[in-house]
């Protein structure tokens, strides 16, 4: 047999290759790590929240939960058994078992019932803001983009909006308490809140549409105006059509981030509490845009911060946060669902 | 393209667009008569601060064809996009001397609206660019913008302007599917049927065949001699032969300059200018 032949291909360990050893592991460490927070996060929110929001015993969900109002909550001891009761059931049972008139309980606010009124204020919320800030924003992009010549102007106003993106939240609650709640006079209301979120996402809506709106060949554009085509006809059948998936899923997204946001709520449309829901005892139409109303993550705050804390009321916290996650999940998977159905419809 | 310049002249008979040194000839012997239907008049225009054309002056016979030959950067597509105004467009550009007329009316004038303007001058793109929408509705695009909504009318256009830029009998079957389903040289006959869809006065083509393999080009040569029956179309073109074959006047451009302008044969088989000559005969550029 012969020898082999000289391998001049053969590994030369040395500092280098340690080296490139040594990055590529910190490099996947990084990346491990940051899977294993995110999943740490999830799996906190998911595992204590699912004990609140299912039950075992059919129709396994808690619906209690999503429909009822917040109420407190009533622990006490009755005939040697340990029961738990909310406001009315507590009441209920007080008449229906007249010698536990005076049982001593020690009651919870917040812990029983459920946050219907939270799920249905987050919602209004989100839809107004959204509202809001794709017409303004789409408005200010479509400027921008397709009007605007490049002037020393509009220079200022792109970095005017660049600027808005980094302005802490906190910042957009105290300008709309001191804007829309104060000098407006709108109060702690609906529409203050829409307007304080919608300048808070207007930066990530004017940003993707403006992407979205470049991404449109100028050939389309060209085209459409060689044809005697106006520019609000070139933009509206040839140009924003094709831009509109890019625009609705950044935006919708960006929305749902900042509906999550306590902070621009706080002092411009949460109440801590309300019985009313927001359709029930209206005087008039437009009382709708100027009540406040509760909010999941206002809730969330108020309850881990603003109470004293138990086993009760985590058990509505992590619910609650369960409740909210879903809720943004959903949000962000309609976008998704209909930027593909938008694709398919205007694709290039 | 080395000596490009007499198989330029002699080819064209034995190739299927043969009719074309035939109508260039005629085309010739009318010019004298044809009424001039652009009139560009010391025209200086910038971008911004360079300047892309020099007193260029030209005079555009009606229904014929004029090409606009010249080394690339010479102020071509400039000038085309002047006819119709798409330099507007692009921000700092101006005319800053001289004037275009179309049918004695100055484009640039204040009485002149730029969407009417380019309904009656349409143009092809070097690019082609179908719209994403269905073959039918890149043809009414520019009649329903105009407010004709009778469905029986926009049928007829369509078929009638597929026909005139022959593509009826590839895509009749298949109107309602995607522009962007059709072969490179369909979508630029499609663009094509668009412009004419909207029945302009004039036509205007910037390099219109410079993306599309020899057979599709040549369908669109044979087109452009359909189309001049109605149409005044004034092509941009890297193409010598296809300059001497489609064209009756050509448009010698150098550096932003017109160097010659005359009837096609006269540029191809005895130009005046010894730069026409040598960029004529692929000598440069
Ligand atoms: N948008 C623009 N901004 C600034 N300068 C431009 C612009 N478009 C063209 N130019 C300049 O104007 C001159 C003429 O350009 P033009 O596009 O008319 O040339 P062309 O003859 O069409 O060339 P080609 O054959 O390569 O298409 C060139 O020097 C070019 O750099
Ligand atoms: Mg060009």
């Amino acid at each position: 047999m012969d020898a082999p032949p000289e391998n001049h291909f053969r590994s030369r360990p040395g500092a280098i290759r340690a080296w490139e050893n040594v990055l590529h592991w910190l490099f996947r460490g990084a990346t491990y790590l940051v899977l294993l927070c995110g999943g740490l996060v999830f799996g906190q929110i998911v595992w204590r929240g699912a004990q609140t929001v299912f039950t075992t015993r059919a129709p396994f969900v808690n619906v209690a939960f999503f429909t009822e109002a917040p109420e407190s909550l009533h622990v006490f001891e009755y005939q040697g058994q340990k029961q738990e009761l909310g406001d009315r059931a507590f009441n209920a049972f007080k008449v229906a078992h007249p010698d536990a008139k005076d049982v001593k309980d020690e009651s919870y606010v917040y812990s029983a019932g459920g946050i219907f009124p939270c799920i249905v204020g987050t919602v209004l919320l989100v839809a107004g803001s959204m509202a809001i800030a794709l017409f303004l924003g789409v408005s200010s992009a479509i400027y921008l983009n397709e009007y605007a010549h490049d002037s020393a102007l509009v220079r200022f106003i792109r970095l005017a909006i660049l600027n808005l993106a980094g302005v802490p939240s906190i910042v957009f609650g105290l300008f709309g308490f001191g804007m829309f709640v104060i000098f407006f006079g709108w109060n702690v209301s609906l529409i203050a809140g829409w307007f304080t979120l919608a300048f808070m996402v207007l930066p990530v809506v004017i940003t993707a549409s403006e992407e979205s709106l470049k991404a449109v060949p100028k050939g389309f554009r060209e085209g459409s105006l060689a044809l005697g085509a106006t520019k609000w006809q070139t933009i509206r059948q040839n140009v924003l059509p094709y831009a509109l998936p890019g625009i609705l899923t950044s935006s919708i997204l960006g929305i749902a981030r900042v509906a999550g946001e306590t902070a621009p709520i706080m002092f411009t449309a949460a109440y801590v509490v309300r019985d009313k829901l927001p359709w029930e005892g209206l005087t008039k139409a437009s009382d709708f845009f100027f009540q406040g109303v509760m909010a999941l993550p206002y809730h969330i705050y108020v309850v881990s911060s603003k109470i004293p804390q138990n086993e009760y009321t985590a058990r509505v916290q992590y619910g609650t946060a369960f409740v909210f996650l879903l809720l943004v999940a959903l949000i962000a998977s309609a976008s998704i669902v209909l930027r593909s159905r938008l694709r398919n419809r205007y694709k290039w | 393209m080395p000596a490009a310049i007499s198989p330029t002249m002699e080819r064209p008979s034995a190739q299927p667009t043969a009719p074309a040194l035939a109508v260039s000839a005629a085309g010739t012997a009318a010019s004298a008569a044809a009424r001039t239907i652009i009139d560009i008049d010391h025209v200086d225009f910038f971008y911004g601060p360079s300047q892309a054309l020099h007193d260029v002056s030209l005079k555009l016979d009606e229904k014929k064809v004029t090409a606009f030959i010249g080394p690339s950067g010479c102020g071509k597509s400039t000038l085309l996009r002047c006819l119709n105004r798409m330099n507007d467009l692009i921000d700092g550009t101006r005319v800053a001397k001289g004037s275009i007329k179309i049918r004695g009316v100055d484009i640039h004038g204040p009485q002149v609206d730029v969407i009417e303007l380019r309904k009656r001058v349409g143009m092809v793109f070097q690019k082609s660019n179908p719209f994403p929408k269905s073959i039918y509705d890149n043809i009414t695009y520019g009649l329903r913008l105009q407010g004709v909504k009778d469905k029986s009318r926009l049928d007829a256009v369509v078929e009638k302007s597929l026909r005139g830029a022959a593509l009826w009998d590839e895509v009749k079957d298949r109107l309602h599917t995607s522009g962007l389903g059709l072969s490179g040289g369909q979508q630029q006959r499609l663009c094509i049927a668009r412009a004419i869809a909207v029945e302009p006065d004039i036509i205007l083509m910037d390099e219109p065949c410079s993306a599309l393999d020899p057979i599709s080009t040549s369908k669109v040569e044979e087109l452009i001699h359909e189309l001049k029956k109605q149409f005044t179309i004034v092509i941009v073109t890297h193409n010598m032969q296809q300059a001497a074959r489609c064209s009756d006047q050509t448009a010698f451009f150098y550096l932003g300059r017109l160097v010659e302008f005359a009837d096609t044969r006269t540029i191809f088989m005895n130009p005046a200018n010894p730069q026409t000559e040598a960029y004529v005969s692929g000598r440069f550029g």
